[in-house]
């Protein structure tokens, strides 16, 4: 269902801004294939305001099964924003009567979240030696943000997590050796457990907000946000897919493990072990391996008919050259 | 085949026409544009560089499991022994094999990426 975002931002102006607040801009930033991202901005009774639109354009799809909802996660962020952590402040969650379907606003922040600027890009120099250690402190924040009552929010460990996408690639019928080694590699080396904590659950470059002087400014898109392992939200970051073409810095493609443990321990969260930081890491390599045969199929059986399905598909053969290398380094 | 033109650089005046329309596109299908020509790109690589790259991964794959076969036959009885837990990282070759196979393939997927443990050279 095709639907006037435009008009329906107009009539939100109207409904944050009071009577008379006129849309001043209004435009898509991007477009996931579920999820979109508009900017706009109102002159309202209080003066001008800048905000940012998030909604879901399509009903769930095989590959965000695991996704909260929108209003999930606008308490998540308010629940962690309130205990410290950086993240946008959520200005409004949208009903029926704004018809926009599942969406929320929130405060727009500056910064740069493309994943290959915050590598490259000469403005990010001197703030990107301390990034690592940033990103460190601010998972502390979200892990140790009780989670808000009555979300639902799913507990996975390491195990589930190999069930989980072990079941899926096997739905798939792909035969990829590389991937059935992987699988059989961390099952012999999951890390004991721990208590689990609230997890961001896509924590990488790409989804964080960098600003070029301060660093951190806010961590978005928390669709995937669960129970379970602080080490998963470590080990995502550094999945070589979300280096930008700098694997010789293991965090984001801007940092070091060192900084990112030493930033975790030195704002009070639990210190982790590196070993258990590449369990999840190669997990996530697999994960990602994964989830892009998932999106291959979501092509081939005709649920999306987007070029860029087939070729996120192309996509496996990047984790599985990430994949020899870990598997011959060992954890 | 005929070589007046060859496959590829059927695939490769495709993908110049592409890039040679995406400034007139609006940001998504320009995106998407994008998308398309790097998957000429990957089908020109495919046509050229994908027949030694499969005789390579079956050489490497007979020689791990001691049978010869097809790709596909290989692949599957591959696939079978390391889910049996027969075939290991410990395995001799098993690894080298399979290391061949990954980078012959991202070869052809996608060139610029850099593995993990790429060596920066500056």
């Amino acid at each position: 269902m095709e639907l006037d975002v435009r008009a329906g931002l107009e009539k939100l102006a109207g409904r944050l801004g009071g009577e008379g607040a006129k849309l001043t801009e209004a435009g898509r930033l991007s477009g996931g294939a579920s999820m979109e991202t508009w900017a706009f901005g109102f002159e309202g009774k209080d003066g001008p305001e800048r905000l940012i639109l998030r909604r879901r354009s399509a009903p769930f799809d095989e590959e965000t099964a695991r996704s909260v909802s929108l209003a999930t996660e606008a308490k998540l962020i308010q629940a962690t924003g309130a205990n410290g952590a950086r993240v946008p402040k959520v200005r409004h969650v949208c009903d029926d009567a704004d018809g926009l379907g599942e969406a929320y606003v929130m405060v727009r922040v500056d910064g740069e979240t493309l994943g290959k600027k915050i590598v490259q890009d000469p403005r990010f120099d001197a703030v990107r030696p301390s990034l690592a250690r940033q990103c460190g402190e601010s998972l502390v924040a979200i892990h140790k943000t009780p989670p808000p009552a009555g979300l639902n929010l799913k507990t996975v460990d390491g195990v589930a997590e190999l069930d989980r996408y072990e079941e899926v690639y096997r739905a798939t019928g792909a035969e990829r050796p590389i991937l059935e080694l992987a699988f059989q590699y961390l099952r012999k080396h999951v890390p004991t457990s721990v208590e689990p904590t609230l997890l961001h659950g896509d924590f990488r470059n790409g989804n964080i907000m960098f600003d070029p002087e301060v660093g951190v400014a806010a961590v978005l898109d928390w669709e995937l946000a669960h129970i379970g392992d602080p080490a998963e939200d470590m080990g995502w970051i550094c999945t070589n897919s979300w280096r930008f073409g700098r694997p010789d810095r293991p965090v984001g493609g801007f940092g070091e493990y060192a900084d990112l443990l030493a930033g975790y321990a030195s704002a009070g969260g639990r210190p982790i072990e590196l070993s258990r930081v590449r369990f999840w890491q190669m997990l996530g390599s697999l994960r990602w391996g994964v989830m892009c045969l998932t999106m291959y199929l979501s092509w081939r059986d005709g649920v999306t008919k987007s070029v860029e399905r087939p070729m996120i598909g192309r996509r496996v053969s990047e984790t599985e050259a990430d994949l020899v290398v870990l598997l011959e380094e060992g954890l | 085949m005929i070589t007046h033109p060859r496959t590829e650089e059927l695939a490769e005046s495709v993908r110049l026409w592409i890039d040679e329309i995406r400034p007139t596109l609006d940001p998504r299908n320009a995106f998407l544009a994008r998308v398309a020509a790097n998957a000429m790109a990957t089908i020109a690589r495919e046509i050229t560089q994908g027949p030694a790259a499969e005789a390579a991964a079956i050489a490497g794959m007979a020689g791990v499991l001691g049978q010869e076969g097809t790709y596909a036959e290989l692949n599957s009885a591959l696939c079978a022994r390391i889910r049996s837990g027969e075939l290991t990282v410990e395995t001799p070759g098993l690894l080298a094999a399979l290391t061949t196979m990954a980078r012959d393939q991202i070869a052809i997927d996608q060139p610029s990426y850099k593995p993990e443990g790429t060596v920066r050279s500056e």
